[in-house]
């Protein structure tokens, strides 16, 4: 189920390539060093780093049990995130007149590389813990019931921005679909091979949507076209964009960022 | 006589103020340095840090690191606050600081004439160590701020929204340095501070039991 990552090589992370964008060569070397590191390498480079500077007399040489450390605090802050979240506190909203604008583009590749999805052939396909996995057009998408948010984006990195979505809420569509809302989690897969899941309480919160708009217009190209997953009690990177398939599953499926080590709750 | 034991009792740190001392040595530095892992991926002020001052190698590193002190930072804090409340540890030494004693310390050390007391702290100790627990205060409300917002809401309207409170947590850190860079120099001015939160009383007594020893 759970999809590998491409090979690092083309992968630049998107927080970078948009820092790239905005200052010039600032992170150069920073970007080479980062293509060099496989899955989960990068805790040890992190402790290799802290021995060289202040740690190295703290005997913390085994750089695997530091890893595992990290990784399984990681879990644990996932269950306390579990339990803080309240399905009935909503994220704060905005005026319209507050939304950033330009909202910033944001991947894990240049915005040029968006992927170009062709919308009239479009199908959403739906798969795992669901009753109906029929595939869903544009169109179809579009009869369902809809909503509208202005909510602060909050980036990992630590930038925000505000913008104005709308869409079905994950909720009536996993209703549609008849998902077992029992089950643990939602996953979603998007054109441009990034992957991410969530679980299932905050699928079913009242601000989730699967986003179709953009402010008043259909979601262009850069914020994630033809639908995105719009959750603002979670980071970004737990929006993801360009989604061609959702699947409800007990079997956590990973995502892109968080295989690599970014935590998986991410509440907000 | 009496005097001696007075002196022999309150020259060292208890074990418990002691252990926690050091644990938050090590909390506070991985707190600050995988913090300024994560200020690097998007510097609020317009230069990045040196890449060796941050811990984790990249935005996924820093953030796991302090989200995993972090716990460690809070603890630790929850531990010494409870002790030093229980043992009035903490009413003894520091909350019994006075303006008045402390408009009298700055005069004295502004003119070089303020002498170190091994058995009890000056105005000018006993309010940068209340200083710096509120600012682990401060950390912590702005910390829990920034990693859910939402969650804790009324708070994050408290600190005026979550980029707000980046800047009142990035300052706190730059305030928390302040406080190290003036900590450790008092230290180097007054080595044996380092030997009572080292080792305590325990050990100091039994030294000066042996130099009494020898004396006589």
């Amino acid at each position: 189920m759970a999809e590998q990552p491409e090979p690092r090589k083309a992968a630049p992370a998107s927080l970078w390539t948009r820092k790239q964008q905005k200052s010039g060569a600032v992170l150069g070397d920073h970007r080479r060093q980062l293509e060099n590191i496989s899955r989960r390498l990068f805790f040890r480079q992190g402790l290799s780093l802290g021995a060289l500077t202040m740690l190295s007399g703290c005997n913390l040489q085994d750089d695997t049990a530091v890893d595992k450390v990290l990784w399984a605090m990681s879990r644990w802050n996932d269950r306390v995130q579990t339990f803080l979240f309240d399905r009935n506190r909503l994220a704060p909203t905005y005026r319209p007149e507050d939304v950033t604008d330009p909202f910033p583009f944001n991947a894990f590749y240049p915005e040029d590389s968006a992927p170009d999805v062709d919308l009239l052939n479009y199908r959403l396909q739906v798969s795992g813990l669901v009753d109906n996995k029929a595939s869903w057009s544009l169109d179809d998408l579009r009869r369902l019931p809809r909503v509208s948010q202005i909510t602060q984006h909050i980036c990992i990195e630590g930038w925000s921005a505000i913008g104005e979505w709308s869409g079905v809420p994950l909720s009536t569509f996993l209703q549609h679909v008849g998902a077992d809302m029992t089950a643990k989690y939602v996953g979603f897969k998007c054109a441009d091979r990034y992957y991410s899941c969530i679980d299932m309480p905050t699928a079913l919160h009242a601000q989730t949507i699967l986003a179709l708009d953009f402010g008043k217009d259909p979601l262009p190209l850069k914020y994630g076209s033809p639908m995105k997953l719009r959750v603002p009690t979670k980071l970004g990177f737990k929006n993801p964009k360009h989604i061609v398939e959702v699947f409800v599953t007990n079997d956590y499926p990973g995502g892109y960022w968080e295989d690599q080590g970014y935590n998986w709750f991410s509440g907000l | 006589m009496r005097q001696e034991k007075k002196d022999s009792q309150l020259v060292g740190h208890p074990v418990v103020v002691r252990l926690t001392h050091w644990i938050n040595v090590f909390a506070t530095v991985c707190m600050v340095m995988s913090g300024m892992g994560i200020y690097n991926a998007h510097p609020i002020l317009p230069f990045r840090l040196p890449e060796e001052m941050t811990l984790g190698g990249w935005l996924g590193g820093s953030t796991a690191w302090h989200f995993a002190v972090m716990w460690l930072f809070v603890g630790n804090g929850l531990v010494y606050l409870a002790f030093g409340t229980a043992s009035n540890y903490l009413r003894k030494r520091m909350l019994t600081l006075r303006l008045g004693d402390l408009l009298r310390d700055l005069r004295l050390a502004l003119t070089f004439s303020l002498r170190h007391e091994s058995h009890s702290y000056n105005a000018i100790q006993k309010a940068m160590y209340l200083g710096v627990l509120l600012l682990g205060g401060l950390m912590l409300a702005s910390g829990l701020v920034l990693w859910k917002p939402i969650q804790f809401g009324p708070l994050t309207a408290l600190l005026g929204g979550f980029d707000s409170a980046r800047i009142v947590h990035f300052t706190g850190m730059a305030a928390l340095l302040g406080f190290v860079v003036i900590h450790v120099l008092m230290v180097v001015l007054v080595p044996k501070t380092l030997l009572s939160m080292v080792f305590g009383a325990g050990l100091l007594k039994r030294r000066k039991e042996k130099s009494d020893g020898g004396a006589a």
